[in-house]
């Protein structure tokens, strides 16, 4: 078929729209969206109101890991006595921002290939299936940070001005979640042994992650800098700053200096862009891979 | 709001029947799909780190090879072929679920496609919320959807289990609501795969309904199948696809016949189903056993209305007395469409005995009342007439195919008869 003649057809039939086949976005940003949370909402209201308990459940997860960690890390460890301020909710702040970051790396993971029903009998941009997981867990993160603020009043801590400025730490968490994810999803496809390797990773990252400790106890020095090349510390130890305890040192303070913050920065934006690269690339063809 | 079951007939149904003249919708050109497929699917590291040198085996499957085609505005397309012929692979190209490696397809309008069974849903979810994500898949708005609900559960006869989760549907039931949110997504296009080999009779009759009435109201539909009644009885045009190539486009007739001959010619003739029927402890084996055209040459596969000519060799294991034979004829689902029974007498009018190593020869002509479909003949052979049925073996013969366009109106047969209208006080 010569290009003259599709040209001629073209003019006779202006509504003739090339299809390029699926992709990670395409279609629109309103049906992206409106796809996006309908899957997360559905998501979420079967979570909540599937069980008796629903909200209950979801609580009751941090809540449990919390009260444990708590027993040990006071009663046994007695970390918590080492001059931090507020350590209970310095913990469970710490446990809920990370348990999203958990959550929603794991559960996505598997997400593509959990929904290959969909994903292999319809047309949707392909990146709604990550990021709906994400969305359903930044829901539950909602819902648990109410928790967190009731404990954090009832135990004394003081409301700051620059709890306005933690929604920046939730901002850089979710866009650090949404790039893990994206990027698991679409390489679990192919390489189905990523889901047990990341669930281990991620609990490894748990406690390299200063969730439980504060950054201090870590003597200055490689180690320090290798924490801090996991861009979560300085999320967290900022957010501690931030929310709980304004006389603690910042996210840069801590690592001392700006210049220490350049691996978590680099590691970051690299995640970001790798994972959007990488998830375009698979995602025209994660329905034949399936 | 037009649902399908009040869809008015937009055009005069005698005009739907021309060549349309209307605009493309869809429009594609030399679309290529290769599939690279494993020999050794490596899945996981484990396996990457134990053979770092084995560079992955691919075989490529070319599904799809310059296959070029237009679709014009109100026109039934069939796209026929055998399994593997490539028919799936593009409608899923054109649904935007898979990506050709090279070629064009342009589209005029929104597509609503029903593929493989057409059951994009989530086994974990709500039906409502099934319906609803779907529906904003193939386009509508959540609010478009949500008030289409109704009209969806009321077509596919659900409205009691919209609050089910889709995991507890059964597959007819989700069928049946898939089917259902296609139709009602109201697209420009409908790509349709398939749909009537799944579902009961009563939802099968629906959807020939539903054909009928897009037909009469000028739909655009894209219609994949086996059926070749449902091509000829629905399709304006029809395209049938071998080995990934275009083999054919015109005609649904011409198509249909086309598609017959390429299934049935490349079979080799003759073949019984050994496998399952040389047991050895019993009493009787088959020998041999064939099929045969009025010239006495093998076949596989009888045109409809010919008579069913047979012959076979048995060979008694051991010793039978009085045998008596009863063949039968059944259907794909091993249901007995009818038989024919037989003692082997000799030439005194004596019933015979055979000895262990005896043969009995059998040639056999049967009328063929039998409807297009996949048939087998069994033989039971009776030991002994005075003794019971223990002594009774069956043997899978032969089995065939029965092609070709019935006469008759449906069902298993086709029989011969006469039934007379006529209009009451018109003379």
């Amino acid at each position: 078929m010569s290009d003259v003649s599709s040209q001629a057809e073209l003019a006779a039939n202006p509504g003739l729209r090339p299809v390029v086949g699926p992709g990670a976005v395409g279609g629109g940003w309103k049906r992206f969206f409106d796809l996006l949370i309908l899957m997360s909402v559905s998501d979420f209201r079967k979570a909540y109101f599937g069980t008796v308990l629903g909200y209950a459940w979801s609580l009751l997860r941090p809540l449990m890991l919390f009260a444990v960690l708590l027993a040990v890390f006071t009663q046994i460890f007695r970390i918590g006595s080492q001059g931090v301020e507020h350590y209970e909710v310095y913990l469970l702040l710490n446990i809920v921002l990370f348990s999203f970051f958990q959550e929603a790396t794991v559960t996505a993971t598997t997400a593509v290939v959990a929904q290959e029903g969909i994903v292999r009998k319809t047309q949707f941009p392909r990146l709604v299936v990550p990021m709906s997981i994400v969305l359903t867990s930044f829901f539950n993160l909602g819902m648990n940070m109410i928790a967190v603020l009731i404990f954090a009043v009832a135990l004394g801590v003081s409301p700051m001005w620059t709890w306005l400025l933690f929604p920046l730490s939730v901002l850089a968490l979710v866009v650090l979640t949404s790039a893990v994810s994206s990027y698991l999803s679409a390489l679990y496809v192919r390489h189905r042994d990523v889901a047990i390797i990341w669930s281990v990773s991620a609990t490894a990252l748990f406690y390299g992650s200063a969730v439980l400790y504060p950054v201090s106890i870590i003597p200055e020095g490689v180690l320090r800098d290798v924490i801090f090349a996991n861009p979560i510390v300085p999320i967290l130890v900022q957010t501690n700053k931030w929310v709980i305890d304004s006389g603690a040192p910042g996210a840069a303070e801590a690592a001392g200096g700006w210049a220490k913050l350049i691996p978590a920065i680099t590691i970051f934006v690299v995640a970001c862009v790798v994972a959007v690269w990488y998830f375009r690339r698979e995602a025209p063809r994660v329905a034949e891979e399936l | 709001m037009s649902m399908p079951g009040q869809v008015q007939p937009a055009v005069d149904p005698v005009q739907g029947d021309d060549e349309p003249e209307g605009p493309v919708l869809i429009e594609a050109r030399d679309l290529e799909k290769l599939f690279r497929i494993p020999e050794h699917r490596i899945d996981t590291f484990k396996e990457r780190a134990l053979h770092p040198f084995s560079g992955p085996d691919f075989r490529e499957l070319r599904a799809l090879d310059k296959v070029s085609f237009d679709v014009r505005k109100g026109e039934f397309f069939g796209i026929v072929g055998r399994n593997g012929s490539g028919k799936s692979t593009l409608l899923k190209i054109l649904a935007s679920i898979y990506r050709a490696d090279a070629g064009t397809i342009r589209v005029a309008g929104r597509l609503a496609p029903f593929i493989e069974l057409g059951v994009g849903f989530n086994p974990e979810l709500t039906a409502r919320d099934n319906v609803v994500l779907n529906a904003v898949m193939m386009g509508l708005t959540p609010r478009q959807a949500r008030q289409r609900l109704p009209a969806v559960f009321e077509f596919a006869e659900l409205e009691d289990f919209t609050e089910l989760k889709l995991k507890n549907y059964s597959s007819g039931m989700s069928v049946r609501l898939a089917f259902s949110v296609m139709l009602q997504t109201e697209a420009d296009i409908l790509l349709i795969d398939e749909v009537l080999a799944v579902g009961d009779a009563a939802f099968q009759q629906k959807c020939y309904d539903v054909f009928h009435e897009m037909k009469d109201a000028d739909k655009t539909v894209v219609f994949v199948t086996h059926d070749m009644t449902a091509v000829q009885t629905f399709c304006d045009r029809a395209m049938l696809l071998h080995d990934g190539q275009v083999t054919d486009i015109g005609e649904p007739e011409e198509i249909g016949r086309h598609y017959l001959r390429l299934n049935f010619e490349g079979e080799h003739a003759g073949k019984t189903d050994q496998g399952e029927n040389l047991a050895v402890d019993l009493h009787t084996a088959i020998i041999e056993a064939r099929l045969l055209d009025e010239d006495d040459d093998p076949i596989t596969n009888i045109e409809f209305g010919r008579p069913i000519r047979f012959e076979a060799v048995l060979e008694a294991k051991s010793e039978l007395l009085e045998p008596v034979l009863t063949f039968h004829v059944l259907d794909a689902d091993s249901r007995l469409v009818f038989g024919h029974q037989r003692a082997l007498v000799l030439g005194n009018g004596e019933p015979g005995h055979v000895p262990a190593g005896g043969r009995i020869q059998i040639a056999g002509t049967l009328d063929n009342p039998l409807n297009p479909g996949r048939y087998h003949l069994t033989c039971w052979v009776r030991r002994n007439r005075t003794q019971g049925d223990m002594a009774v073996q069956a043997m899978r013969m032969i089995d065939f195919v029965v092609f070709g366009t019935p006469g008759g109106a449906g069902g298993m047969i086709t029989v011969d008869g006469d039934i007379e209208l006529e209009l009451e006080g018109s003379r």
